[in-house]
């Protein structure tokens, strides 16, 4: 076991932990510097493009690349029949989807050819120049046309599971129904029956686009059985397994190299470009470089939307008692992650409350839309509002004060959160009070402006495997190699800062740069807010190692000053290097054994005002808290807060992606349209809670999903509050003021 | 096709550009400058905003050739050398920066509104950085780093 030093001493020996060290990599950043996939060339490259189904269901009678192919600039053109050498299925949850499609198509968008070419421009025009030969066939395009009676089914083939859905054994194919979750304790009946209060509603949540500035991105280049890869993925192992699978390689033969990224929030998690890329430049026999449009981004990867049909029941005396919830979840046309999705949005279902009963039984369907997968926050954002708003109309009816309700409900630290798992770790009644003095509970309040509060939880963490090397080189300097992919939340400075911390060094003189799967030991994935705590935790390990080395070799403790004579005495000259090394493994009991590895806090505070006339919600105020155990970098904290604070403001408010028939309808910026500075409160505050109960270094627990389902939350409940309960989200200005006008109707019928 | 402009102070001349080529993709893809960003492509995230002929655009946009015999700055030639301007100084000491996708574009559009207005109110910097969209931060830091750098420019 180690010792942590207490915030005094790093305070004393002048350590970076805890304190807002700047992003090492901000000055290439602001020079331009920084060369993201896009950006990148390999010698020889070409073009990819890609030719997408006009239709949402149907089969290919026939495509005929035939003009295409003799269009100047191109090399070749990849159609579906290319692919009957392997096995050309994909999908880490179920191996559902083709490469490209092969005989029929599932979505409108989805991919049926890929051109590559010397230019764009050769390839753009070569793509315009392929005909294919549809029969179109029934589309269930939405939740009501894939689960009705005679619903067209989006699959018909037997399900393979995938190899990284952790869901235990995947139950058979319902209809469209491609996964359920269960959730049952207690005697939900005689819970309710016993209640002295009930609420019951249908809650409709709108799908969002992760919106990532830099799009999906790939560059492959195959030679013989060995596969190279520039991608921006999030989870690059996971990516290098599944196309060693695919194609038919031995895994280490496929080598993924993962520079910055432009974001991710989930859109990037697991595989995207990946295939087609490999597929078509296979068929080159060139390296291809594919970047997708904004619009082919969106068709790639976007949130689930859902309905959740929810009742909850009460005493009088404000104790909640039963939660029973019924979950559709809109897949798509592949399951993707909608599995884990789901999953996760039924432990979030019944909120972080004390029940006597509960029922959550989510469904995750196939529609014929483009595939929906991660995004910051699935689950809980989903589920959060809903079930917020149902707690304040328990409070509302009982004439209890939203606080005051939460604060008899709430689960404290070390209670179930459910059967079996990891008990609550965060001290969430302190958490959501600080959110309300954030905010101002208690001020008073004017007409057509309403405050809310939210709280939730969310199972994070994902599975606990990180590897972590610490390298110390000859001249003394120290590389951290850790695969995290740094997507802007700073696990390139946090990193280091961990490492700099154990060995008593300053930051500065340790570094950690991009994932490149041949030389950067594994790590599971980089989303779920695990890097700083599992990832960190092996970065951490390894830099005791690297110390424990030094310390042999001193025969007792090693000063920092000494390192470099230490290393040279070891050696006998100025050179050779040490390498410390660690990992981070389901071990023991608690965390890293039962899952989830940590409950992300998701607590949140709002004030809008409403406009009566048209409907417009306008976010005044915020308050997120950031509940991490331990801020390495409390400024990344807060940025992880304010970030994801606003991207619940856009998914509460006014982020949707819209279907018309199948048919995307919001392709482009204007018409999806995402948060800028005109649309910020005046006042996002952000207060960090820490408690050292994480189980990451140093007592760390990650941050910076938990605030997009916190404020989506809270503006609902505090438009709630205006006095315009609305059952769907985003708060549309023409949803809030239909529900202002039938509140209206009904008073004047009174 | 034959265009010749300045880029950066340089003289600059692409040769065989297609007539169709936005000013984005001759500066990224034919005159090796990749800071300007290729995130939209529409006019309506700002991420490649350049100045052409003192004025800021979205350089996907402009037609190359609409570029010809004129002058173009980019994030890389904002500041010479190893120097950091102040504006992008205070980016990096505000926290502005997270994936750094957007940031060239805004460093560009934030200059652009000291340029015009040294002093702005925060109004008037919410308004002029409305066309630029980042997806990491809250905006709140890029905000704070206007305010900074034109306190540093004022001095």
């Amino acid at each position: 076991m180690t010792t942590t030093p207490t915030p005094q001493q790093h305070l004393e020996t002048g350590s970076a932990l805890g304190h807002s060290v700047p992003r090492k990599d901000s000055a290439q950043k602001i020079r331009g510097q920084v060369k993201y996939v896009g950006d990148t060339e390999v010698p020889g490259m070409l073009h990819g493009k890609v030719l997408r189904s006009e239709i949402p269901a149907g089969r290919i009678r026939s495509i005929d690349a035939s003009a295409a192919e003799a269009m100047p600039g191109v090399v070749c053109v990849l159609v579906g029949t290319d692919l009957l050498d392997i096995d050309p299925y994909y999908g880490h949850a179920i191996r559902d989807r083709p490469i490209i499609a092969i005989d029929r198509v599932r979505f409108a968008g989805e991919p049926v050819a890929v051109v590559a070419a010397e230019t764009e421009e050769q390839a753009e025009a070569a793509v315009r120049a392929i005909r294919v030969d549809y029969e179109p066939t029934p589309a269930a395009t939405d939740l009501d046309g894939a689960t009705g009676p005679g619903a067209p089914l989006v699959h018909e083939e037997p399900a393979r599971g995938g190899a990284f859905h952790g869901l235990g054994n995947l139950p058979e194919r319902l209809g469209n129904v491609c996964y359920r979750y269960e959730l049952d304790w207690g005697d939900l009946d005689a819970a309710f029956a016993a209640a002295d209060v009930v609420v019951e509603g249908t809650f409709e949540f709108g799908s969002a686009y992760q919106y990532s500035m830099e799009t999906h991105a790939c560059i492959a280049q195959v030679d013989g059985d060995e596969i190279t890869m520039w991608a921006n993925c999030q989870h690059p192992f996971l990516v290098r397994a599944e196309m060693a699978s695919v194609f038919g390689v031995p895994l280490s033969n496929v080598r993924i190299i993962v520079p910055f990224l432009g974001g991710g929030f989930g859109s990037k998690s697991y595989t995207r470009l990946e295939p087609l890329t490999i597929a078509v430049a296979r068929k080159a026999r060139r390296p291809v470089r594919v970047v997708a449009r904004v619009d082919e981004a969106i068709l790639t990867s976007r949130q689930h939307s859902c309905r959740i049909h929810l009742r909850t029941a009460a005493r009088n005396d404000g104790t909640l008692v039963a939660r029973q919830a019924v979950c559709l979840f809109d897949t798509g046309a592949y399951a993707d992650n909608g599995p884990r999705v789901v999953a996760t949005a039924g432990d979030a279902a019944p909120g972080p409350y004390r029940w006597e009963a509960v029922s959550v039984v989510a469904d995750c369907v196939y529609t014929n839309v483009s595939p929906a997968g991660s995004y910051r926050a699935f689950g809980a954002v989903h589920q959060q509002w809903a079930g917020e708003l149902q707690v304040d109309e328990i409070a509302r009816k009982l004439g209890i004060d939203p606080l005051e309700i939460r604060r008899r409900n709430l689960l404290r630290h070390g209670e179930d959160v459910r059967p079996g798992g990891k008990p609550l770790d965060g001290d969430l009644i302190g958490d959501v009070e600080k959110a309300a003095a954030a905010l101002g509970w208690d001020r008073p309040r004017t007409e057509w402006v309403g405050r809310g509060l939210s709280v939730g939880v969310l199972a994070a963490g994902a599975h606990p495997v990180s590897c972590a090397t610490v390298r110390m080189e000859a001249d003394g300097l120290i590389t951290v190699n850790c695969g995290t992919t740094e997507v802007g939340q700073g696990a390139r400075t946090v990193m280091p800062q961990i490492a700099a911390e154990v060995l008593g060094l300053p930051v500065d003189r340790v570094r950690m740069g991009g994932t490149d799967t041949r030389f950067t030991p594994y790590d599971r994935s980089t989303g779920a807010s695990r890097s700083t705590t599992v990832a960190g935790l092996a970065v951490q390990r390894a830099a005791e190692d690297l110390r424990r080395q030094l310390e042999d070799m001193a025969g007792g403790e090693a000063d920092p000053a000494e390192y470099l004579n230490l290393m040279r005495g070891h050696f006998g000259f100025a050179g050779g290097e040490l390498i410390g090394r660690a990992d981070v493994h389901p071990e023991g009991s608690g965390s890293y054994a039962e899952g989830p590895v940590f409950w992300e806090v998701a607590v949140g505070a709002a004030e809008v005002e409403v406009d009566p006339d048209t409907g417009v919600v306008r976010a005044l105020r915020t308050a997120t808290i950031a509940d991490v155990g331990r801020a390495i970098n409390p400024a990344f904290v807060e940025r992880q807060d304010e970030g994801g604070g606003i991207q619940g403001l856009g998914t509460g408010l006014f982020e949707e992606v819209l279907f018309d028939g199948g048919h995307l309808s919001t392709e482009t910026l204007l018409e999806y349209r995402v948060p800028t500075t005109r649309d910020i409160p005046r006042e996002m505050s952000c207060v960090i809670v820490e408690n050292a109960d994480g189980p990451g270094p140093f007592g760390a627990k990650g941050c910076g999903e938990g605030a997009l389902a916190a404020v989506a939350a809270a503006l609902a409940t505090a438009v709630a509050d205006a006095g315009v309960p609305v059952n769907q989200l985003p708060l549309t200005p023409e949803r809030v003021w239909r529900a202002i006008q039938s509140r209206n109707d009904k008073r004047s019928e009174v | 096709m034959r265009i010749a402009l300045n880029v950066n102070g340089e003289p600059r001349e692409v040769v065989a550009a297609w007539e169709g080529e936005s000013l984005l993709f001759v500066l990224r893809e034919r005159l090796g400058l990749p800071g300007s960003k290729n995130a939209c492509e529409q006019g309506e995230c700002g991420s490649c905003t350049v100045y052409l002929d003192g004025v800021p655009v979205c350089a996907c946009l402009v037609l190359a050739a609409q570029a010809d015999g004129r002058e173009v700055l980019t994030v890389e030639g904002i500041a010479a050398g190893d120097e950091l301007h102040p504006v992008q100084r205070a980016f990096v000491e505000c926290g502005a920066v997270q994936c750094g996708f957007c940031t060239p574009g805004l460093v560009v559009a934030a200059h652009a509104l000291l340029e015009a207005n040294p002093d702005p109110g925060d109004g008037e910097i919410r308004e002029a950085l409305a066309g630029n969209v980042c997806r990491c931060t809250g905006y709140e830091k890029i905000l704070e780093a206007v305010r900074v750098a034109s306190a540093e420019m004022s001095r």
